[in-house]
């Protein structure tokens, strides 16, 4: 009964830590499908977007952008232009890895990219980890109450999350299936070799998926900070089982894969704390990854 | 002199670490160098063979421990054994599942199953005592050796401090030397284990599943033997670090020592050479220790110190994959003892 009690709640749990997930694995499942490769820092990146949007926050508030809350949310304009930034910054730093790093190992193959990613994965983490340390920070100090519907505990700023991780997933579909270089993403992600043939530019095509990716996964780091209060330099390693999880089971290289993925890891994860420790929801994820390698490795939407 | 003798403690210490270290390199070599199967969940099976070790050899539990099994007081050897087991079952079972697919598979799967063994670290107190850890693990033959010293030193009352320092010190060198003996077996079974047909098969499935498979090798179960192999080698570094550090907790298995560095000292030294395997972690494990007096005359906040530090083994490893992917030592090109043999000089073919 206690846990039939709690069930509507644990979905609205499940459906935030959802939203926050499929964020980050619509960005992994892009690369993993156009450039082939499991990229591991991609958890770092959303915490890298997640920084970044704490640095520009203090920034909005220096030359005087609004800070007090809009409407019944919890954060102002300034957090709504310092999610913004970051997505476009975080961007341009994936990018700027890319043109670096990534693409000088395009053509010794997938491994030593993945071994690559792993490296990126500390450099990044410990960059961030030197400038704000490990103690967790803040972006807003005020805590919200959550009010109750229907007997459901949520706070607004919990809806706001659900609903812009929808809009992105909605903006993402729009992209793809109606704009010119969205189809050229597609096509290249099917195979890489036919769509250069075509005469898609495919290095375009990579700078862009890195970009949206990237993007995707800073709004992902962003929403945890607003969900969690706080940001540490781990945050992007404490969501990375969840989000290659969300990528298996959605079917590398599909963005709706992903989300529907990272919706199922995000309500059985919460789900699971009904009935044991919630410290062990990354193993909830790890043992639903385990179970779909296992029975349908190609993933419920797509095969790769 | 004092100094000197010092510094020599101190390079003792840094050599058993190393010592460790190659250990884990050699596991790695043979998953990664030889067969081709991306492990970077390291940290898991070093930590079970820790743990293993410690609770079978550890003193039992106290009335202020929150752990309600273990320690059994068996022998050092018994302890290694088990870790090396109980590693390799591990080992075992996430490869069922991951080695018919493709690599990076079973890449994202170690990297679970070493996060779910760091949750069941930090949680389960009633085996692992939790943050508390385990506390006393004897060390091999310690307290013969070190009652032996004692008393050596009782009756020579006037020597100088240095040799007193560098006498008591004798434990050390003793468990360095069980480091080292151990180290150099591994190397000659992985030196063997290539110049085998089992190896070459390995190093088949590396370069080609397919064209291994046609030749009718059944490749998921040598990736298995391979993998296995490897882990219990990990699980050995494990024990042996558990009865050189006499504690361990959750913290000593995180991700970056337990697997990053690793990986870093695998493809520095050359991946597919035991040789560079133990090289690697050498040179990676000075880098690391070495910068430690660097960033000690730096003023900054510990945090940024060690953050720092890491960042330079990460940038390593990427100049490394960019500029010398091979590694400081690379790949022999001829490894079958056949070959060898025929092509030696004064022997007609």
């Amino acid at each position: 009964m206690h846990f039939l009690g709690q069930f509507p709640q644990l979905i609205v749990y499940g459906l935030i830590s959802g939203s926050i997930i499929s964020l980050g694995a619509i960005g992994l499942s892009l690369t993993y499908g156009i450039l082939n490769f499991a990229n591991f820092s991609h958890g770092d990146v959303m915490a890298v977007g997640a920084f970044l949007a704490l640095a520009v926050l203090g920034l909005a508030k220096g030359i005087g952008i609004p800070s007090h809350p809009i409407g019944p949310f919890s954060f102002g304009l300034s957090m709504v232009v310092a999610l913004v930034a970051a997505m476009v910054l975080t961007a341009v730093v994936a990018i700027a890895i890319d043109r670096i790093l990534y693409r000088r190992f395009r053509k010794s193959g997938p491994i030593v990219l993945l071994i690559a990613s792993v490296g990126v994965a500390f450099v990044l983490r410990n960059i961030v980890q030197f400038i704000w340390s490990p103690l967790p920070s803040y972006y807003i100090k005020k805590i919200q109450i959550s009010k109750k519907f229907l007997g459901i505990r949520m706070k607004p700023d919990e809806v706001f999350i659900i609903l812009f991780a929808a809009g992105a997933a909605l903006a993402l579909h729009l992209f793809l299936t109606r704009t010119k270089m969205g189809k050229a993403m597609r096509a290249t992600s099917d195979n890489a070799e036919l769509a250069k043939v075509t005469g898609i530019d495919t290095e375009r095509v990579v700078i862009w998926t890195w970009g949206i990716g990237a993007a995707l996964a800073a709004a992902g780091g962003v929403m945890a900070g607003i969900e969690d209060k706080f940001i540490t330099p781990e945050l992007g390693w404490q969501l990375l089982l969840y989000i290659f999880a969300a990528v298996i089971l959605g079917g590398i290289g599909s963005p709706y894969g992903a989300v529907l993925g990272g919706m199922i890891i995000g309500l059985s994860t919460e789900m699971s704390t009904g009935f044991i420790d919630t410290a062990y929801k990354p193993a909830v994820a790890f043992i639903l990854l385990v179970i779909m390698l296992l029975f349908r490795p190609t993933g419920l939407i797509r095969s790769k | 002199m004092e100094t000197f003798v010092g510094y020599l403690n101190y390079f003792i210490f840094f050599a058993i670490q190393g010592s460790i270290f190659a250990i884990l390199c050699l596991g790695l070599n043979i998953q990664w160098g030889y067969t081709g199967l991306f492990n970077i969940g390291i940290a898991g099976f070093y930590a079970v063979g820790a743990y293993t070790s410690a609770l079978l050899c550890g003193p039992p539990p106290s009335s202020l421990d929150w752990r309600i099994v273990g320690g059994y007081e068996l022998p050092f050897v018994v302890g290694l054994v088990g870790a090396m087991g109980v590693s390799g079952v591990l080992a075992f079972l996430i490869g069922i599942p991951t080695l018919k697919l493709k690599e990076d598979y079973l890449a994202i799967a170690t990297i679970g199953i070493a996060e779910v063994i760091r949750l069941v670290l930090k949680n389960e107190a009633w085996l692992t005592n939790s943050v508390w850890g385990l506390k006393n693990l004897p060390s091999p033959l310690q307290g013969e050796i070190d009652g032996k010293i004692s008393a050596f030193l009782a009756s020579h009352p006037n020597f100088p401090h240095w040799l007193n320092d560098l006498i008591s010190n004798g434990y050390n060198w003793f468990y360095l030397l069980i480091g080292l003996v151990l180290v150099a077996v591994l190397y000659l079974a992985s030196e063997r284990i290539i110049r085998s047909p089992w190896g070459r098969v390995l190093r088949a499935i590396r370069e080609d599943e397919e064209v291994a498979s046609v030749a009718g090798k059944d490749v998921f179960w040598f990736k298995m033997q391979s993998l296995v192999l490897g882990a219990m080698m990990m699980g050995l570094a494990g024990g042996l670090y558990a009865h050189f550090a006499k504690f361990i907790d959750a913290m000593s298995f995180e991700p970056m020592f337990g697997t990053f560095i690793i990986w870093v000292m695998l493809i520095a030294g050359g991946s597919g050479n035991s040789k560079g395997a133990i090289l690697g972690a050498f040179v990676i494990w000075a880098v690391w220790a070495g910068t430690d007096f660097f960033t000690g005359h730096i003023q900054m906040a510990g945090y940024r110190e060690g953050a720092l530090r890491v960042l330079l083994i990460g940038v390593i490893l990427e100049v490394v994959l960019l500029v010398r992917p091979q590694g400081i030592l690379g790949e022999e090109k001829m490894v079958s003892k056949m070959y060898e043999e025929r092509s030696a000089p004064g022997k007609k073919r």
